[in-house]
């Protein structure tokens, strides 16, 4: 742990921004000391990201009234006009979302902003040297520094830019949600290098969702709610569930999220299911008023079951039943799907699931529209009616059903698909990874929707790579592993160490020299 | 988190034409001013005249560039229909009504070709198209022996129907404009329209076929192209194999103006019709003040290239920065 007598690198006090209608950040102060790990946590639309952003020199405060709040870095005034500014000055920011160039190589990604060169040709020997060096630190040794980008997995993608902000000497590190898409091995290297920077007395502020490691890595903790600053502790007064209470507001602990209720008829049945080398042989059914789960690695064929079900790649074989027929339904297409009376909410809302552009109101309605129309004819005051409708049962939080679903957060906009799929009233609901990206507090709420889904006697299935949220929402778990279907627990049997051990079970089998293929 | 709802003010219809109606309006007083003869009838009636083929032809454009698609063989498609009318209103001497169904058919198939090639091998409609200009123009040559074939009276009568002293093809293009506003803003398919335009993936995976909507766009696209072709001719009197020529850039460029994106999902029929309005006032105006033709399409050019620029911050202002992620 860090002393405490350590220097002050950075104070902010006062800050204050707006945008158009919101305040994002109001009289937030915060310190960060020499060597030191500083945790920034809150819900989505705390601030978080905007506070680094500003301390990085990406966004400008607002000037404030009088004086009265701003920066120091090292006692001096420090009012950073950009973000080359801030870098000047030895402030980095690593941004949550990739900024690589993906036909360039990685080497050519890390050293971007200063290339060797000679007589204004690229060094390619000393670029590639280089980047070997810095990409063994943080675990990419396995990697050539000359390949492109694009062939590396997200995860690695991810340790990339990393690097890139590592690679540069520098007295601020921000890493703003670092290990969104990293696996446990690239989170250990990550922290391995983040603690060879405290050595050297760098500072780091630190964004995550992910509170445990928060506080592994962290030395203190400022939790922020809607762009206030809460509390700044030291991580070792702290446990994970007063952080949470602290972030929501409220005690989570003890929600009994599910109470295991009668299972009704079969909803849905599946028998042989087969696409490529992606779904081999899967069977499985699902009854009314239960959850079922999915559980797997990434790419073990869960998201790919699912979507030859609903129609959205063309199986090659295999059958589907609903409602406990007898003869199979053809499912060519979604609109097959939808008309059966299945529903999927996509894993990727913003490419698949949503209209960003248009209103709440227009989102909601498209599934349904003959239900607000006539003739052709939509009726817009049923429209909106019916939009407000759900936006209040579900608690979505929009200034009205007019707004643009882009502007709304994460967890509002899976609320929206949500109450798109509710209005059309389906009987099997399918949600792939239903919580991803989303803040805690929004998460306990789709939970408790979907129990109530449940109760209302639908059939819901879950694909989650959060085994702890399977195994709170859950009536049954399947484990899929290299495209089949291993194992199916029902609730009390399960385990981690059970599911876990099936969902590599295929792996170890089949393709024993492959293991680093898991990382991806 | 929560965006607080804009100032309300003027009913969104009328701030969404606000800016158009503006701008026409301040061409028309400026030409007024600076010639002599820009404030009479005539020149109203000159204009009225011109347009209506052009403005019946942005209309189905609008909608093919609502979809995010593009259709480049409007003008020929437009020779293409209006050959074929003539030829059968003069060789084969068919009653108006029978040569004006035949001549719509030649529309409604060439919209269907275009749209069946682009939905069934997933080609762009660009590509698409711009054969279909070649195919068309080749065709209204065949058809016509490469000859201009007038056809007089037996046509002109639809020009000569007037109302109220408009004429009749200014009426249909008006009808038209509203029409396929209405059918834009209030109706199920004008809303798959523009959700298909938004995101098409999206749209499937919510259970709804886009393939034959999108044929629908570009069959309408084709059959208004027709439409125009009947009016077309009967305001030249003849069938030209060479009409329409670079018809499809300046319905582009109407559309573009009136503010439609070429991405596709946001779009409005009325706002095309200023567009095509702003063309033709500033065409005829700049003509009485003397201007040679190469002038004049260095400030049609300019004003293309500005409307889309203002376009591009009244967006900005009505985002407003909304969608920053805090």
């Amino acid at each position: 742990m860090t002393p405490a007598k350590n220097k002050t690198l950075l104070k902010a006090s006062g800050i204050n921004k707006s945008f158009p209608g919101v305040q994002a950040l109001s009289g937030v102060d915060f310190d960060l000391r020499e060597g030191e790990v500083h945790a920034l946590v809150g819900e989505n639309g705390a601030g978080k990201s905007t506070l680094a952003w500003i301390i990085a020199g990406v966004e400008t405060a607002d000037s404030p009234e009088g004086q009265a709040g701003g920066m120091s870095l090292d006692g001096q005034a420090y009012r950073p006009g950009g973000r080359a500014d801030a870098e000047a000055d030895g402030v980095r920011v690593v941004m949550q979302e990739l900024h690589l160039v993906a036909n360039l190589t990685v080497a050519e990604n890390i050293f971007i902003e200063r290339m060797p060169s000679r007589f204004g040709f690229v060094d390619y020997e000393k670029l590639n040297r280089a980047a070997r060096e810095i990409m063994k630190k943080v675990g990419l040794g396995a990697v050539e520094p000359s390949v492109a980008v694009r062939y590396l997995g997200v995860g690695q993608q991810q340790m990339v830019e990393i690097a890139a902000g590592l690679s540069w000497r520098c007295r601020i590190l921000v890493l703003d949600e670092p290990t969104a898409s990293l696996t446990d091995n690239e989170i250990k290297l990550l922290f391995a290098q983040i603690r060879k920077l405290k050595d050297e007395g760098v500072g780091v502020i630190y964004i995550s969702h992910r509170i445990e490691e928060v506080i592994d890595i962290a030395d203190r903790v400022t939790v922020l709610r809607d762009g206030k600053v809460i509390a700044t502790r030291s991580t070792s007064e702290l446990s994970l569930n007063d952080i949470i209470r602290m972030m929501v507001g409220r005690d989570l602990e003890h929600e009994q999220l599910r109470h295991g209720g009668e299972a009704g008829e079969v909803a849905l049945s599946v028998v042989g299911l087969t696409l490529g080398d992606k779904v081999k042989d899967v069977t499985f059914e699902v009854r009314r008023g239960e959850i079922f789960g999915f559980a797997g690695l990434m790419g073990s064929g869960r998201t790919e079951t699912m979507r030859a079900v609903f129609g959205a790649d063309r199986a090659d074989s295999g059958e589907i039943y609903l409602g406990g027929g007898r003869e199979p339904v053809k499912i060519r297409k979604p609109r097959d799907a939808v008309r059966n009376g299945i529903a999927l909410l996509t894993e990727d809302r913003k490419e698949q699931g949503l209209l960003l552009r248009l209103a709440v109101r227009a989102n909601i309605s498209l599934v349904r529209l003959c239900d607000v129309s006539r003739f052709g004819w939509i009726n817009m005051s049923r429209e909106r009616s019916v939009a407000g409708r759900y936006v209040d049962a579900l608690s979505v939080r929009c200034s009205s059903t007019e707004q643009t679903v882009g502007e709304l957060s994460g967890g509002n906009q899976q609320k929206v698909v949500i109450a798109k799929w509710l209005y059309r009233d389906s009987a099997v609901l399918i949600f792939d990874e239903p919580t991803r990206g989303i803040d805690v507090g929004a998460k306990f709420e789709i939970y408790h929707m979907l129990g109530d889904l449940a109760e209302k006697g639908k059939a819901v299935i879950v694909i989650s790579s959060d085994l702890k949220e399977l195994m709170a929402v859950c009536d049954r778990i399947g484990v899929m592993s290299a495209g089949r279907l291993v194992a199916t627990f029902d609730r009390g049997e399960w385990s981690e160490e059970k599911i876990m051990a099936a969902a590599f079970s295929e792996y170890v089998t089949t393709r024993p020299g492959s293991k680093r293929s898991l990382c991806e | 988190m929560i965006i607080e709802k804009r100032a309300a003010g003027l009913p969104a219809f009328v701030t969404d034409y606000l800016g158009m109606a503006l701008a026409l309006a301040g061409l028309i007083v400026y030409f007024g001013i600076k010639a002599d003869n820009f404030f009479t009838v005539t020149t109203f009636r000159m204009i009225a005249n011109q347009i209506p083929d052009i403005t019946i032809i942005a209309v189905g454009m609008t909608f093919v560039l609502i979809i995010a698609g593009i259709d480049l063989s409007v003008g020929s498609v437009m020779a293409l229909a209006g050959a074929v009318l003539g030829v059968c209103l003069v060789r084969f001497s068919l009653p108006l009504p029978a040569a004006i169904a035949v001549c719509l058919a030649v529309g409604i198939v060439c919209g269907l070709a275009n749209g069946f090639v682009v939905i069934r091998w997933r080609l762009p409609a660009f590509i698409v198209t711009l054969g279909m200009l070649e195919i068309a123009r080749g065709g209204a040559y065949l058809v016509t022996d490469s000859r201009t074939v007038y056809i007089g009276g037996p046509v002109e009568v639809i020009t000569d129907m007037s109302i109220l002293g408009l004429s009749l093809p200014f009426i249909i293009a008006v009808v038209i404009v509203v029409m396929g506003q209405v059918v834009l803003s209030c109706t199920v398919f004008g809303r798959y329209l523009i959700a298909i335009g938004t995101n098409e993936e999206a749209v499937r995976l919510s259970g709804i076929d886009p393939a034959p909507l999108k044929l629908g766009v570009f069959v309408l696209c084709g059959f208004l192209t027709s439409v125009a072709a009947v009016i077309h001719t009967a305001r030249m009197s003849s069938a030209s194999p060479n009409a329409g020529y670079g018809l499809e850039l300046q319905a582009i460029a109407a559309v573009v103006i009136g503010g439609t994106s070429l991405m596709g999902g946001r779009g409005s029929v009325v706002s095309s019709f200023f567009g095509v309005l702003i063309i033709a006032v500033l065409g005829t105006g700049l003509a009485q003040i003397g201007a040679q033709e190469p002038t004049k399409r260095l400030i049609t050019g300019c004003v293309i290239v500005a409307a889309v620029i203002l376009d591009h911050y009244r967006h900005r202002i009505r985002k407003g920065g909304g969608t920053k992620r805090i």
